[in-house]
């Protein structure tokens, strides 16, 4: 550690330095980022194809042909599991982009009215709280035949709630401040303050509330898959995957505990990103560590 | 205290509004609609059906009987299920999700609580970190993945109980077992957390301070202000566990609520479909405001501010 030297960071500097300190944090980086590399690639270098059936092969066990054995249409399950992981990830960040700009956009704007129209809009996130969302996705997932994009933006469209509040909270804390006013003294326009002055201020409780909502996103969209609602086969999610390995889960249980141990594994390392992320952001919250 | 809870019951019958209204909405994008999906039907007997269902009317005729079926508690029949109205179906299908998800519930505070004050009371120690990995752990277990693993081993190795199905009185035991081994999960970290954090601040010191006994300070003292953050977590794991039931009851094939619903929603029974989010919401929205009232009994300053 160099912080003996006289150098001034930026907070995003600093907050990077105290997330590597813990090692869980360097680890759950370095993890997601080779997956993410092999699920990109990997495929791509398999032999196999993700959909290529091998009828007479069958369901196999590990070899050094099929690395993960096959599934019972001889399909390659590492070829499948790396593929599964990319829809899984690609559903996991587009929806939570799609959450984290509803409810940036959201949140600005109530904490930056304030009053009666930030009370109102607040009262409206409340009642949204109570609504069973759940139900709605499905619904909607069952109307519109399973597009892909359809998915992230459903599932965007509900996890988006937090994310509002914690902006708004964050605005109404900054927007009376006096780097703001002085800002405004000088004639700088709203649209430079947003822009210039209050995002670069929330970005860490963006960033933080964004990692956490990616592994809930990604439950959700298995949860979808798994009840066959979300990607449909043969295309892959892990979703799918679980769930083709949950129905043969008697006769070859790996095939449910491979993409099983793939997905726990992610889900983890999200975790303890996101919780890492906190605390790197905020280090008072190292006192409940 | 009296003003809090009339406003949060009108909030609630809000919700229940929208609820119907979006539901509404959702279930007429449906391509061809109800009646018209049935098959070998005669023009004139389709339009028989649309008259008798009502479905001939208006769409915002249609919402406003949807709204007099939910205001006067007279709600219509199902269009799949035909004869039965779709009370009788959710009376049918509750009692299978409320009894999986109260047990689950239980099981997950039963293990939770526990977990998270025994972690609580030995930071740093081996043991503070082993169950709080295994509570990181516990969260990142998806329940469809786990609920096929507790299936095999418990119902088709071991036997003790049925794999799937809802013959015997036993048979909550798996799904509840794998759905609240997970909640418990959660329930251990926040109530780690917040035992930590009440057991640093001052009235336990004075507490202490005053002779009373580590384990009238732990329970009388600090288990009271820190089970809050567990009790505000309930009425979110509450919705929660209605989600996990649709993995569960899929996974162990019960015939609760989630089922009729996701059967609802692929075969086109609008009255099912807004009948089931309705009841949802509705327990939600009751969930919540028992978990709010509580927690005014319990916390002395929420108690004062309302």
């Amino acid at each position: 550690m160099s912080s003996g030297t006289k150098q001034s960071l930026s907070p995003m500097q600093a907050a990077w330095q105290r997330l590597m300190r813990q090692r869980m944090n360097a680890w759950a980086l370095g993890f997601l980022a080779a997956l993410v590399l092999l699920c990109g690639i990997g495929p791509k270098l398999s032999p196999y194809d993700q959909s290529q059936q091998d009828l007479e092969l069958k369901a196999t066990n590990p070899s050094m042909g099929h690395w993960l054995g096959t599934d019972p249409l001889g399909r390659d399950m590492l070829t499948r599991i790396l593929h599964g992981g990319r829809v899984s990830l690609e559903v996991g960040l587009l929806a939570t982009a799609v959450a984290a700009i509803i409810g940036v956009i959201y949140g600005m704007t109530s904490g930056l009215a304030g009053g009666r129209t930030d009370a109102a809009m607040m009262r409206i996130v409340d009642i949204l709280y109570a609504f069973p969302f759940i139900n709605f996705v499905i619904l909607l997932m069952a109307i519109v035949g399973r597009e892909f994009w359809l998915i992230f933006v459903a599932i965007g469209a509900v996890e988006w709630l937090t994310m509002a509040r914690v902006v708004r909270g964050q605005v109404l804390a900054l927007k009376n401040l006096e780097f703001i006013i002085a800002a405004r003294a000088c004639g700088a326009g709203f649209w430079h303050i947003v822009w210039r002055h209050l995002l670069p201020n929330v970005m860490g409780p963006i960033i933080i509330y964004a990692s956490l909502t990616v592994p809930g996103v990604m439950l959700l969209e298995a949860a979808l898959s798994f009840l066959g609602l979300g990607i449909q086969p043969p295309d892959a999610s892990w979703g799918v995957l679980i769930q083709e390995g949950a129905k043969s889960v008697e006769s070859y249980p790996w095939l449910l505990i491979y993409p099983g141990i793939f997905f726990s594994l992610t889900l983890l390392a999200l975790n303890l990103l996101g919780d890492g992320l906190r605390d790197a952001f905020d280090p008072k919250s190292m006192s409940q560590q | 205290m009296i003003r809090f809870i009339v406003s949060r019951i009108v909030q609630g019958i809000i919700v229940i509004f929208a609820v119907i209204t979006i539901t509404f909405a959702l279930s007429k994008m449906v391509p061809g609609g109800a009646v018209r999906n049935e098959r070998n039907i005669t023009e004139e007997a389709r339009k028989a059906q649309e008259e008798y269902y009502g479905l001939n009317k208006p769409w915002i005729v249609q919402l406003g009987l949807q709204f007099k079926h939910y205001a006067t508690l007279d709600l219509p029949e199902s269009y799949h299920y035909k004869g039965r109205g779709v009370d009788e179906i959710i009376a049918s299908g509750f009692p299978v999700s409320a009894a999986v998800g109260g047990a689950a519930l239980l099981i997950a505070l039963a293990i939770g609580v526990p977990l998270g004050a025994y972690a609580a009371l030995r930071p740093n120690t081996f043991e503070d970190r082993s169950s709080t990995l295994a509570a990181t752990l516990g969260i990142c277990t998806p329940s469809m993945v786990l609920g096929p693993l507790i299936a095999l081993l418990f119902g088709l190795k071991l036997r003790w109980f049925n794999a799937s199905g809802w013959f015997d009185a036993s048979d909550w035991v798996l799904p509840a077992l794998t759905l609240g081994v997970i909640y418990s999960a959660y329930i251990a970290r926040l109530t780690r957390g917040s035992l930590r954090e009440t057991l640093a601040q001052e009235f336990i010191r004075t507490a202490r301070a005053k002779g009373a006994s580590e384990g009238a300070v732990v329970f009388l003292h600090a288990m009271k202000l820190a089970c809050l953050p567990v009790l505000n977590y309930l009425g979110p794991a509450a919705a929660g566990l209605l989600t996990g039931s649709f993995i569960v009851e899929t996974v162990f094939q019960l015939p609760g609520l989630g089922q009729f619903f996701i059967a609802a929603a692929t075969n086109g029974d609008h009255q099912l479909t807004i009948a089931i989010s309705t009841f949802y919401a509705a327990l939600i929205v009751t969930f919540n405001l028992l978990v709010d009232i509580l927690q005014a009994a319990l916390n002395p300053r929420i108690r004062l501010q309302a």
